[in-house]
């Protein structure tokens, strides 16, 4: 069995996103970088798969050579194989990622074999496209559900059983494999690296191809603040003194049943 | 005057409120243009559509739209859009509607832009122009060109309540599109029903606690005090990531976006990921021994201490008041 998951690296603001002076990305001077909750997830589930099925895990990612921190964190994990599609990815819109992930992943399947099951995140956590992993799909010309959180493969059967949480309930699909998954946290819980699985990672050797792409049709102008809520924090009290003052703010928001 | 294609949001035929956000939008963005609404299978009533400002109504009829599927539902649009040329396809963006829109717009080779809240003058008639859509989950907006003749968005959930124009029925007609067998894949096959009840995103009160509750069980007087106010106990993600409480609890840009008549944050920092899915709550109350954290300064009311202290006695008290 082949997975792959597809990861971007974006910085980890804390209480406030800041913008650069010439309004083109978030100001991550003294920022960490991470990738979205929901890769965290896709990362963790190849793992898994891995373990259960047999086979191989692989994790791409299309950005900057400094990515390579995002990909050994997944090695370190437990995917064994690492792909940077190297790229200055500031002015990339969805229709250029996609083309070139997807260009990527055929060379990649020309060269070891077809993935049986390939995830995306559900939306990046910075620029929220909501198209990439449905693009390349279509490209590759396989099928895709979207805000998936649990998925069975069934390997002998060649099909993928994912479940989609809705309004009150789950939604069922079942695909023929290979297919495309975009996935959101709470598919399972990540687990941490540890001190073996990081001294591991970094002896993974890191493949990298150059990304290319078709030039896409939407570009940024600038990002923009949105308007600030300004409060007026009322201190009610300290400790436990103030649970008579807690109760009477309760009873005038009439949430006391 | 410009033709505006707007999908409705429908689920096994009944059509949810997000597709009269889309219409609302587009009434205020589009005014004087012709609202097109596509459905994708059949619905129970189409009135609602009329009321809400659509001009046309056109159904899509076939087999295979016996329930959704993001790749049929995609060619149908994808069909529609070529048939008819138009120069905005708008969806709210929910789960469905970013979906397929995005199904659509990788058929056609076109570009979509997700989650807008503003579009610019002239949008429609220009092939060179401007939105304003969110990023962050909300935290962050950016402005985006956008180069196409045919200009595919989606509207923010929740960005416009919905309004009614207290409109006519609209004019419907049918068609039956083509759809490739092999999309039978992607249907939906069964459902789970979840139990009944108040659920994170309807809850009138919510009691969230953050890393400073410690441990799994220290959430029970959490529970506890939920269970008084009829509520739901809330989590943040340093909860969910301890395995304290399912992913299901969690408030944010990953978890769920609540809008409680009062939100009460314990040990909650109030980090721009968690804010943004607690910021749309009527009233805030933090507790926190921090009074410099974020969620204190955000908050509207806040009380400095321990909340293993405190969540007791204003349980104690609630009780006392009953
Ligand atoms: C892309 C991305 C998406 C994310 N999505 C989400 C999301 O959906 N939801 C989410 O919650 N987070 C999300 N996060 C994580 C987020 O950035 C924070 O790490 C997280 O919200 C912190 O949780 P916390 O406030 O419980 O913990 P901390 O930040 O550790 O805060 C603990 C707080 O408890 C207070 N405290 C300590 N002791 C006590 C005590 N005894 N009594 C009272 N107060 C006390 C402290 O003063 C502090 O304010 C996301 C992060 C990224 C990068």
């Amino acid at each position: 069995m082949r997975v792959l998951v597809c990861v971007k690296r974006v910085p980890a603001p804390g209480a406030r996103i800041n913008i650069t002076d010439d309004g083109q990305a978030v100001d991550a001077a003294h920022l960490g970088f991470t990738v979205s909750p929901h890769e965290e997830c896709g990362v963790e589930e190849c793992v898994q798969l891995v373990e259960r099925h047999g086979g191989e895990a692989t994790v791409l990612t299309l950005g900057p050579v400094e990515a390579e921190e995002q990909l050994r964190y997944a090695a370190s994990l437990g995917v064994q194989h690492a792909v940077l599609l190297s790229a200055d990815t500031t002015q990339w819109d969805p229709q250029r990622t996609a083309s070139a992930i997807a260009d990527a992943i055929e060379t990649l399947e020309a060269e070891d074999g077809a993935f049986d099951l390939i995830l995306f995140g559900n939306e990046s956590a910075d620029t929220g496209g909501f198209q990439v992993g449905i693009r390349v799909a279509h490209k590759l010309e396989r099928p895709i559900v979207n805000a998936i959180k649990g998925i069975d493969l069934d390997l002998d059967n060649s099909k993928v059983t994912a479940r989609r949480e809705i309004d009150g309930g789950r939604e069922i699909y079942e695909l023929p494999t290979p297919a495309i998954l975009g996935v959101k946290e709470g598919l399972n819980l990540p687990r941490y690296p540890t001190m073996k699985g990081r001294l591991a990672s970094k002896k993974v050797e890191i493949k990298v191809l150059e990304a290319e792409g078709d030039e896409g049709q939407q570009s940024r102008v600038t990002l923009l603040q949105p308007p600030e809520q300004v409060s007026n924090t009322v201190k009610i009290g300290e400790g436990v003194e103030a649970a008579p003052a807690i109760v009477d703010l309760l009873d005038e928001l009439g949430v006391l049943s | 005057m410009s033709d505006i294609l707007i999908l409705c949001e429908h689920d096994r035929g009944s059509i949810e409120p997000s597709t009269l956000e889309a219409l609302t939008f587009a009434r205020g963005a589009f005014e004087g243009d012709d609202l097109h609404v596509l459905v994708c299978g059949e619905v129970d009533d189409l009135a609602p559509l009329g009321e809400y400002g659509a001009t046309a109504v056109i159904v899509a009829e076939h087999d295979m739209l016996r329930d959704f599927s993001p790749e049929t539902w995609g060619q149908v649009l994808a069909q529609q859009i070529d048939d008819m040329s138009p120069e905005v396809v708008l969806a709210c963006g929910t789960s469905r509607g970013n979906e397929v829109l995005a199904q659509a717009a990788a058929r056609l080779d076109m570009p979509f832009v997700a989650n807008v809240n503003e579009v610019a003058d002239d949008f429609a008639d220009d092939d060179e122009t401007e939105v304003t859509r969110v990023q962050w989950g909300g935290s962050l907006l950016e402005r985006a060109g956008l180069e196409a003749d045919t200009k595919i968005i989606s509207v923010t959930h929740h960005a416009v309540e919905p309004v009614s124009a207290e409109g006519e029925e609209a004019p419907s007609s049918t068609f039956e599109p083509e759809i490739d067998e092999l999309y039978a894949r992607s249907i939906v096959i069964d459902r789970e029903i979840a139990e009944a009840g108040v659920t994170l995103s309807t809850a009138p009160v919510v009691v969230g606690g953050g890393r400073a509750v410690g441990s799994a069980d220290a959430f029970a007087p959490l529970e506890e005090l939920a269970e008084l106010l009829g509520g739901r106990v809330g989590c943040s993600r340093a909860v969910t990531n301890n395995g304290w409480r399912p992913h299901s609890d969690q408030v944010g840009q990953t978890g769920t976006r609540i809008a409680p008549e009062l939100y009460i944050a314990n040990g909650i920092s109030g980090a721009i990921q968690h804010w943004v899915g607690a910021m749309a709550s009527k009233k805030i109350l933090a507790i926190n021994t921090d009074p410099d954290a974020n969620m204190v300064t955000k908050a509207d009311y806040c009380v400095i201490g321990d909340l293993h202290d405190i969540i007791p006695a204003v349980i104690e008290e609630v009780k006392k008041r009953s």
